[in-house]
C-alpha cells in the first residue's frame, strides 16, 4: 500500500512542478509583452499607479535577471503565498481575491460532485437490471453527458428564473441585503445557490449512471457471477457482489473526471454570475489581469491534486486488494 | 491522422479473403439491425450535411446585420434574429461547420498523440512504459480546460486550428491509457512474437499486427475524442476564447449571454446552438454504444 501511495504522491508532485512551470513559462515565451498589454488594456487612468505597477511587475518578473533565477524566484514567491497583485482590483493581492471566491465555488462543487456520484451510481445499477429501464436511462444519460454545462445552466435559468420566477437569475446573494448571519440572508444565499448546483448535478449525473451501468453489466458477465448463479445463489446476492466490485472503478472515475467537473463548475458560475472562481476567470480575462488568471490556475491545480489524493486514500480504504497487500507486506 | 486510422483498413484487406468477407458481412448484418447505431449515425450525418451544404444557401457572412432586430423564428428567418438583426439560422449552419472542424482536428490531434503513446508504452514495456506512463498520469491529473484557458488567453491570433491543436495537446491521456492496456494484452500473443522474431521494425509491427486487431476499438476512441473536443471548444468559446473572427456554436452562446438574451426571453438565441452541440455529441456517444454492440458479441443479448 505504501508503494502505491508513494507512486501516487510522486505523480502529484511532478504534476505540481509541471503546472507551476507551465504557469511560469506561458507569459515569458508567448509572443508580445504581457505586462505592457495588461497595463494598456486595464485602463488605469492614474499615471502614478500605472508607473508603480509597471515597476512592480518588472521587478516581480525580474526581467533583467537570467531565466533560471527568474524561475527560482517564482517558486520562492509561491511558497511565501505571493501570487502577485491584481490589476483589475489594484492593489489587492491576488491570493486575497481568490480566497474570497473559493467558498462559493466549493459550495456548488462539493455537493454537486458527491450527490451526482451517489445518485448516478444508483440509477446505473438500476439500469443494468432490466431492458426497459436500460433503454430509457441509457439514452438520457448519454444526452446528459453530451450537454455542455453552460447550456443546461442557461436552460434552467431561463425556465426557473426568468419564466417561472422561482429563483433569482444571477449573483451570489441579493445586493439589497448586507451579508450577515441571519436567516433572511442564509435563505437568500440558498436560493441563489440552488440553480448553479442543480445544473452541475444534472449534467454530472448522466456520466456516473452510464459508467455504473457498464461496469455492472461487465461484472455480471464475470466468472464469479456465473459461478454463483450455477451454485443457485439468489440474484439479489449476485447483484450485490457485482455492485461492490463495480464501485471501485467508479472511484477511480471520480478522480479522472474531477478536472472536467471543475471546468464545468467554472462555466456554470459564469452563466449565473455566481461569485466563485469561474466568474473571477471571466473577469480576469476581460480585464487582461493575467496575474489573477495565473493565480486561479495554480489554485485550481492544487485543489485538483488534493482532491485526487483524497480519492486515492479512499480507494485504498475500500479496495480489499490493496488492503491485503498491506497486511501481506506486514506478515 | 490518416496514417494511423488508415492503417487497419488497408491491412485488413490482406487477410484471407473468405474469412474477412464473412466477418464483414456479419458485422454489416448486426450493424443494420442495431437501432442505436442507425439512429446515432443518421443524426450525425444529417447534422454534417446541414453544416456542409447549409452555408451555400445563406449569405456569405453569417454575422452580417441582415434583418429586423430581436425577431422570433418565422418563415423568413427560420431561427429568428439576434438583438442586432443577425440571422441565427445562418450563424447556426456556419457554427455547425466549425464545430465539425474543431472536432475532427482537435480529436484527431489527441487521437494521434494518444494512440502513439499508448502503442509504444504497451508494446515496448519496461522503462519506456514507465516514463510514458508517468507523463500520461501527469497530463491526466492536470485539469485540461483550466490549462487551456491560461494558454489560450495569451494568444493574440486565435483560429480553429490553433484551438484544435491546444485541445489535442491536453486531451489525449485517457486515450493513451486505454490503447496501452489493449496493446499490452495483444503484445504477448503468438502472431506478434512471430513478427518480432522475423525482425520487423517496431513501428511496422504496431501498424500491421497490433493496430488492425483493435481497429474497432480505435474507431470508438476517435469518436469519443471527437465528441469531447467539441465540448471543450464550446466551453472555451463561451468564455470568450474562441476564434477571433468567425462563428461557432459556442460563440453564439457567448454572445447570447453577453447581450442578455436570457433576461429578454429571446430563447431562440440560446437554445439552437446548445441543442446543436448536445444533439451532435449525444448522437456520437449513442452511435458509439451501437458500434460497441456490433463489434462485441457479448453485449448483443442485453
Amino acid at each position: 500500500m505504501w508503494r502505491y501511495i508513494g507512486r501516487k504522491l510522486a505523480v502529484y508532485l511532478l504534476t505540481f512542478v509541471v503546472a507551476v512551470t507551465i504557469n511560469w513559462m506561458i507569459p515569458r515565451f508567448m509572443p508580445g509583452d504581457p505586462v505592457r498589454s495588461m497595463l494598456s488594456r486595464a485602463s488605469i487612468s492614474d499615471p502614478e499607479a500605472l508607473e508603480r505597477m509597471n515597476s512592480y511587475y518588472n521587478e516581480l518578473f525580474g526581467l533583467d535577471t537570467p531565466l533560471w533565477q527568474q524561475y527560482l524566484s517564482f517558486w520562492a514567491g509561491l511558497f511565501r503565498g505571493d501570487l502577485g497583485i491584481s490589476i483589475m482590483l489594484y492593489p489587492e493581492p491576488v491570493i486575497d481575491i481568490i480566497l474570497r471566491a473559493v467558498p462559493y465555488t466549493l459550495a456548488v462543487l462539493l455537493p454537486a460532485i458527491l450527490l451526482s456520484w451517489i445518485v448516478g451510481n444508483r440509477f446505473g445499477a438500476y439500469a443494468a437490471r432490466s431492458k426497459i429501464l436500460d433503454n430509457t436511462i441509457l439514452p438520457v444519460g448519454y444526452v446528459l453527458t453530451a450537454t455542455p454545462y453552460m447550456w443546461l445552466a442557461l436552460l434552467l435559468a431561463w425556465a426557473f428564473a426568468v419564466v417561472l420566477g422561482w429563483f433569482p437569475v444571477a449573483n451570489g446573494y441579493s445586493f439589497s441585503l448586507i451579508p450577515a448571519f441571519t436567516w433572511e440572508f442564509i435563505w437568500d444565499l440558498v436560493m441563489h445557490w440552488f440553480l448553479p448546483f442543480l445544473s452541475m448535478f444534472v449534467v454530472a449525473l448522466g456520466g456516473w449512471a452510464i459508467g455504473m451501468r457498464n461496469m455492472i453489466i461487465y461484472e455480471l458477465e464475470a466468472d464469479y457471477s456465473n459461478y454463483l448463479q450455477a451454485l443457485g445463489a439468489p440474484r439479489k446476492l449476485i447483484r450485490r457482489y457485482a455492485f461492490r466490485n463495480a464501485m471501485l472503478p467508479q472511484i477511480t472515475g471520480l478522480a479522472v473526471q474531477l478536472g472536467t467537473i471543475i471546468a464545468g463548475a467554472l462555466l456554470t458560475e459564469i452563466v449565473f454570475n455566481y461569485p466563485g472562481l469561474g466568474s473571477l476567470i471571466l473577469d480576469s480575462l476581460t480585464n487582461r489581469d493575467f496575474f489573477l488568471l495565473q493565480g486561479i490556475f495554480l489554485f485550481v491545480v492544487v485543489g485538483v491534486l488534493i482532491a485526487n489524493f483524497i480519492i486515492d486514500i479512499v480507494y485504498v480504504l475500500v479496495d480489499p486488494r490493496t488492503r491485503v497487500q498491506m497486511t501481506g507486506g506486514a506478515a | 491522422m490518416t496514417d494511423v486510422a488508415g492503417a487497419p483498413g488497408a491491412d485488413g484487406a490482406k487477410a484471407p479473403e473468405p474469412a474477412a468477407e464473412r466477418k464483414v458481412s456479419e458485422t454489416l448484418h448486426f450493424a443494420r439491425r442495431n437501432p442505436k447505431l442507425l439512429i446515432g449515425s443518421s443524426i450525425v450525418l444529417g447534422l454534417l450535411l446541414i453544416g456542409l451544404i447549409g452555408p451555400f444557401f445563406v449569405g456569405d457572412d453569417p454575422n452580417a446585420y441582415v434583418g429586423p432586430q430581436s425577431e422570433p423564428p418565422s418563415g423568413e428567418y427560420w431561427l429568428g434574429t439576434t438583438s442586432f438583426g443577425q440571422d441565427i439560422w445562418a450563424q447556426f449552419v456556419y457554427g455547425l461547420r466549425s464545430t465539425f472542424l474543431i472536432g475532427v482536428f482537435g480529436g484527431g490531434v489527441a487521437f494521434v498523440i494518444g494512440t502513439a503513446i499508448g502503442f509504444v508504452a504497451g508494446y515496448k514495456g519496461g522503462i519506456v512504459d514507465e516514463i510514458l506512463n508517468m507523463i500520461t498520469n501527469v497530463v491526466l491529473v492536470l485539469p485540461a480546460m483550466v490549462v487551456l484557458i491560461v494558454a489560450v488567453a495569451y494568444l493574440d491570433a486565435r483560429g480553429v486550428f490553433i484551438q484544435g491543436m491546444f485541445i489535442g495537446l491536453t486531451s489525449w491521456p485517457w486515450a493513451a491509457r486505454a490503447v496501452r492496456s489493449q496493446t499490452l494484452s495483444l503484445a504477448t500473443r503468438d502472431f506478434v512474437d512471430l513478427a518480432r522474431l522475423s525482425g520487423r521494425r517496431t513501428w511496422r509491427i504496431i501498424t500491421t499486427e497490433v493496430a488492425p486487431n483493435m481497429s474497432s476499438y480505435l474507431v470508438m476512441t476517435f469518436i469519443l475524442l471527437f465528441g469531447s473536443a467539441i465540448l471543450i471548444a464550446a466551453g472555451l468559446d463561451f468564455i470568450g476564447l474562441g476564434p477571433t473572427n468567425g462563428v461557432s456554436l459556442g460563440l453564439m452562446l457567448e454572445s447570447a449571454v453577453a447581450w442578455s438574451a436570457l433576461q429578454l426571453e429571446m430563447w431562440w438565441w440560446f437554445i439552437p446552438p446548445g441543442l446543436g452541440i448536445t444533439t451532435l455529441v449525444g448522437s456520437l456517444y449513442i452511435l458509439n454504444v451501437g458500434l460497441d454492440e456490433v463489434f462485441n458479441p457479448k453485449l448483443r443479448e442485453l
